[in-house]
């Protein structure tokens, strides 16, 4: 007979496992967990007099500014003219690099002929172009929704082309000996085989949008969270600047999760 | 069954190199001819070509010498008159198990109505019906071959091509699998052409085994397996099984010994 090791310990040694699968709860409880290990480390460095508040915020002064900047609608009016500027650009930068990607990935002529442009162009830094962007557009919304394309749509593309070409070359068979044409394979096999993996590009990429625009409207804008910091950086409001950076890390959870969403409904099977 | 088109199908001074001039030659001036309705098998030493003639065959490479000929027409590119079962799994993920045997149906713009009846007639002829709504990932290898085998047989092709389409089941499956291909097939009558390394297969399942020499693939011999149908796994037993697997045995170990 086998020692048998007291239920506690069992447990322990049971979610220590590598890759072994936790109970739901536990993992919303650590999820929950690390959040009040912030949030209380924020409080005894703020409250505690650790850092002063011209440094570090308090957290009563973050929300203080919050209710504030709801009530004056200021906070809702930069957040959505940051949303749409994400959104517009990551929309633009989509829908041109899925297709382009596809392509890419499957026909060796077309990327034989964008490749090496765009990887030329994949290491220019993207704030380089700020002030060029700013003379050939000026510094309305397209300037800032070019900058998020500049910086997403190159890297979605080289992501969604080596997505494309790693498609069984099984597959694409199978579809030609059951009748599939050689100029449907994009669409009817490739696209479909690579949607998972370009989800997931979208998802990462969606991330990388949000750190372009605020370096955008940090340079040139009129409104928006980016603008909003760098405003507020000219008053020594860090408690609005706390606000801000807040208010993205919590967008971009919500993104995160309407693309969680958008994977279960477009890929169940992944 | 209601499909039953089935063609002859002329492998005529076949000849394959990869890589140019200089190449391997992977097969050399291979002919023969199969009868419509024929079950032939290929068997031959791992590397002997068997499975690249069988892509030749369906089309997806391109052929160095000779030609195929399937009812008189050459083959020039891979199409839905010659089906093809592989050896790894081959579903398409993104399909549920009546749509990927549906798959084929639709690029043939057959209605949709009718396009129901014929998946489920062949999700029934495999006893997969009830996992019509499952996606591949769910289900074992061997329900796997045996979607692909239904996808396959569903879009109506006049010659069924197989590759060691068992090659990766356990025995048990495979023996299952084997009694199921034979019913399915008796009911259907396709010209098929398996390849596989196993002689046991071979011998249960064809009307007619060829041997490959190793590389560069040749034929060795083409021998008649005139054991009444329908044939049942107990034939492993007989003498006259016992009897044609020592043959092909002793012909697959000369080619074996003499690489070595």
């Amino acid at each position: 007979m086998p020692r048998t090791m007291s239920k506690k310990s069992s447990f322990l040694l049971r979610i220590l496992v590598p890759f072994a699968d936790v109970p739901r709860w536990l993992i919303v409880a650590l999820g929950i967990f690390i959040w009040i290990l912030v949030a209380l480390g924020w409080v005894y460095l703020t409250y505690g007099g650790v850092i002063p508040p011209l440094f570090l915020p308090p957290p009563g002064a973050v929300m203080g500014k919050a209710g504030d900047m709801i009530v004056d609608g200021s906070l809702y009016k930069n957040t959505l003219s940051s949303v749409q500027v994400v959104l517009y650009g990551f929309i633009i930068s989509s829908i041109v690099a899925v297709p382009l990607g596809l392509w890419m990935g499957t026909y060796r002529v077309v990327q034989g002929l964008i490749e090496p442009l765009v990887n030329f162009i994949r290491y220019l830094p993207v704030t380089s172009f700020v002030p060029l962007f700013i003379l050939w557009i000026g510094i309305g919304l397209e300037e800032r929704i070019a900058v998020i394309f500049f910086g997403t749509f190159f890297q979605q593309l080289v992501m969604i082309s080596t997505a494309a070409n790693s498609v069984s070359r099984d597959l694409v068979n199978a579809s030609y000996t059951l009748g599939t044409k050689r100029h449907e394979v994009v669409w009817h096999v490739i696209f479909p085989a690579a949607l998972p993996a370009i989800l997931d590009t979208l998802r990462v990429t969606m991330g990388w949008a949000w750190t372009y625009l605020v370096v955008a409207e940090m340079v040139a804008a009129s409104s928006g969270l980016g603008y909003m910091s760098m405003k507020a950086m000219r008053g020594f409001q860090v408690d609005t600047i706390f606000l801000a950076i807040l208010t993205i890390g919590a967008l971009g959870m919500l993104m995160d999760q309407a693309f969680r969403f958008l994977h279960l409904k477009l890929a169940p099977w992944a | 069954m209601a499909a039953n088109s089935s063609a002859s199908l002329a492998i005529e001074d076949v000849t394959l190199r990869y890589g140019g001039n200089n190449g391997v030659l992977a097969v050399d001036r291979v002919s023969f001819t199969v009868a419509p309705n024929e079950f032939t098998v290929i068997v031959g030493p791992s590397g002997c070509g068997k499975s690249s003639l069988l892509y030749l065959v369906a089309g997806l490479i391109e052929l160095t010498g000779g030609r195929i000929l399937v009812n008189d027409r050459a083959v020039d590119r891979p199409g839905p008159d010659r089906g093809m079962v592989f050896q790894g799994y081959t579903l398409f993920p993104w399909l549920t198990v009546s749509q990927n045997v549906e798959y084929g149906l639709k690029r043939k713009k057959i209605p949709s109505l009718e396009r129901d009846v014929i998946v489920e007639q062949y999700l029934d002829a495999v006893g997969l019906y009830p996992f019509a709504d499952h996606f591949p990932a769910q289900l074992s290898g061997g329900m796997k071959q045996r979607v692909a085998i239904a996808r396959s047989l569903a879009n109506d092709p006049e010659v069924l091509l197989m590759d060691e389409p068992f090659g990766a089941l356990d025995s048990q499956t495979r023996g299952t699998m084997q009694k199921l291909l034979l019913k399915v097939w008796e009911q259907s009558q396709k010209t098929v052409l398996f390849v596989t390394h196993d002689i046991d297969e071979a011998i249960l399942l064809g009307d007619r085994v060829i041997v490959m020499t190793a590389r560069p693939g040749r034929i060795k011999a083409d021998i008649r397996v005139d054991i009444p149908r329908p044939r049942s796994m107990d034939l492993v037993m007989e003498p006259e099984f016992i009897q044609l697997k020592r043959r092909i045995l002793g012909l697959l170990h000369d080619e074996i010994d003499e690489e070595h």
